[in-house]
C-alpha cells in the first residue's frame, strides 16, 4: 500500500470525525502502529479538529468540572453490603428456578431479535425507496423555483399560447427571457401526442408568415412538469405549436397547429 | 505515549486522568452539543451528562475502534441529538436557527482570550461555503460519508477530498 497516498485520500480526516465503519477504523488503528507517518497525521489532524471545536465553546468548560467530579466520587463510594448469612438449600431451589426462568426468557428473546432484525430490514429498504422519492421530489421543485423566477422576473415576456381548431382544449404559455434568448415553454395543458408523433415548436414572423423551428419536445411523456427551455435568438412575433412526425419537419404542418399565440407589442 | 497512558489510568477509574482528558476534551465537546442544541444551559447539562457517562462506560472504550477523542466526541452528539429529540426540548425549540459553527465561532465573545482565536476565527470567516457545509455535517453532526454526499448532493469521494482540503487549511492557520 502507497501510504502517502492513502493519506491523501482523506480517509484519517473521516477517521477522527468517528464516520468510518468499525472495520475501517480497525485497519487505520492498524496502520498508525505500523507507520509512524500515519500516526503522526492523525494527531495532527485531531489537534486541528480539537481546537476548531472547542472555539465554538459558548464558555469555559473547566469552570464545571467541580459538580462532575462531585458526581462520579458519589456513586463510586456507594457501596451495597452483602448478606453473608448462608442458606444453601434454598439458594439451590431459587437458582435453578432463576435458570429456567432464564432460558425461557433467552429464547422468547432469540425470537424477538430475529423478528426485530426482519423488521429493521424492511424499514431499511422503506428507507431507501423514501430516499429516491425525496429525491425525486428535490429535483421536481428545483425545477418549479426555476419557474417562479422566471415568473418573477420584470424582464420576462409572458406569451399564452390558445388552442386552435385541432384542440381547442389545448393550451400552452411561453415565458421569454429576451436577455438570456431563451424561452422556458409551460406545456401542461397540451394532450399526450399519439405514438409516432412528436411536438414541434416555431417562432414566428407575421409579415410575411415566416416559421422557424425551435426544436421538438422529444421527452414530453417523461419529464413531469411538462416545463422546457429552449434556446431562441429569433425576433419572434408569435410562437406555435404543430404536431409533426417524430423527428420534426423543415416547415409546420398547419392543419395540426395546437396551439398559437403572438407577442404583445412591447413599447 | 502520555495520550495511552492517561486513558488506561481513566479507564482504571483514576480520577486526575479523567480530570486531565476532561481539561483536554471538554471545551470540544461543549462546543459541538452547543451547535446542535443552541442553547447555554442545555448545553452545559449535556456536556457534563456526556463526561459522566463517559465515566462509567470508561471499560467499553478500546483504542482498537477509534481514537479517545473521537469516542468522546460520538457520545456527545448522540447525547445532544437525543437532546433534541425530547418533547420539552421541542417544544422550547420550535425556531432553531440554521446558522453554522462558523456563526457561532465568529461571534463567539469567550474565545478571546484563548490562543488561537484570532487563527480560528480568521479560519473560519474565509472558509469557502462548501468547506463549512462539509465541516458542519462530519465533525459537528456526525454524518457518514454517504449521509453528507447525499445531503450536500455530492459524490461520495468528493466528500472525503473535500473534507481533506478544508482540515488542511484549517491545519495551516493553526500550524498544525
Amino acid at each position: 500500500m502507497d501510504i502517502k497516498e492513502y493519506i491523501a485520500s482523506g480517509i484519517l480526516e473521516l477517521y477522527v470525525a468517528g464516520t468510518l465503519s468499525e472495520e475501517e477504523s480497525k485497519e487505520v488503528y492498524r496502520l498508525t502502529l505500523k507507520h509512524p507517518e500515519v500516526l503522526d497525521e492523525v494527531l495532527k489532524i485531531e489537534a486541528a479538529i480539537v481546537k476548531l471545536t472547542a472555539a465554538a465553546s459558548p464558555s469555559d468548560s473547566k469552570l464545571l468540572y467541580p459538580s462532575i467530579k462531585e458526581k462520579i466520587t458519589t456513586d463510586t463510594t456507594k457501596v451495597i453490603p452483602l448478606d453473608t448469612k448462608p442458606n444453601k438449600q434454598w439458594f439451590t431451589y431459587v437458582s435453578w428456578a432463576a435458570s429456567i426462568v432464564f432460558a425461557a426468557g433467552f429464547l422468547w428473546f432469540a425470537n424477538d431479535n430475529s423478528q426485530l432484525k426482519e423488521q429493521i430490514r424492511i424499514a431499511d429498504i422503506d428507507k431507501e425507496l423514501l430516499e429516491v422519492q425525496i429525491e425525486k421530489g428535490n429535483s421536481s421543485l428545483t425545477e418549479a423555483k426555476k419557474l417562479i423566477s422566471v415568473l418573477r422576473d420584470k424582464d420576462i415576456i409572458a406569451v399564452p399560447l390558445a388552442g386552435q381548431a385541432v384542440a381547442p382544449e389545448a393550451y400552452a404559455k411561453v415565458f421569454w427571457d429576451k436577455k438570456s434568448n431563451s424561452i422556458v415553454l409551460d406545456v401542461q395543458g397540451l394532450p399526450e401526442p399519439p405514438k409516432g408523433k412528436v411536438y414541434q415548436v416555431w417562432s414566428l414572423k407575421l409579415n410575411p408568415l415566416t416559421p422557424t423551428s425551435l426544436g421538438v419536445i422529444a421527452d414530453f411523456n417523461t419529464d413531469e412538469n411538462k416545463l422546457f427551455t429552449i434556446e431562441n435568438a429569433n425576433a419572434s412575433e408569435a410562437f406555435g405549436i404543430t404536431l409533426e412526425p417524430e423527428g420534426g419537419s423543415e416547415s409546420p404542418t398547419l392543419e395540426q397547429l395546437y396551439t398559437l399565440g403572438a407577442v404583445a407589442a412591447t413599447p | 505515549m502520555q495520550l495511552d497512558l492517561l486513558v488506561t489510568k481513566f479507564q482504571d477509574k483514576d480520577e486526575k486522568a479523567f480530570e486531565t482528558l476532561y481539561n483536554m476534551y471538554s471545551d470540544s465537546m461543549h462546543g459541538v452539543i452547543y451547535n446542535i442544541v443552541r442553547d447555554h444551559d442545555i448545553a452545559q447539562e449535556v456536556m457534563q451528562d456526556v463526561f459522566i457517562k463517559a465515566w462509567n462506560n470508561a471499560s467499553t472504550y478500546s483504542s482498537k475502534k477509534g481514537r479517545f477523542f473521537t469516542w468522546i466526541l460520538n457520545i456527545a452528539r448522540n447525547a445532544a441529538i437525543d437532546q433534541t429529540r425530547s418533547k420539552n426540548f421541542k417544544k422550547a425549540k420550535q425556531n432553531l436557527n440554521s446558522d453554522f459553527f462558523v456563526d457561532i465561532i465568529e461571534s463567539n465573545e469567550s474565545l478571546d482570550n484563548q490562543t488561537d482565536a484570532i487563527g480560528i476565527k480568521g479560519f473560519v470567516s474565509k472558509l469557502a461555503a462548501k468547506c463549512k457545509e462539509v465541516i458542519e455535517l462530519i465533525y459537528f453532526k456526525g454524518y457518514t460519508q454517504k449521509e453528507a454526499s447525499e445531503t450536500l448532493e455530492m459524490p461520495i469521494g468528493t466528500i472525503k477530498t473535500r473534507n481533506r482540503k478544508c482540515i488542511s487549511e484549517l491545519r495551516n492557520m493553526l500550524e498544525v
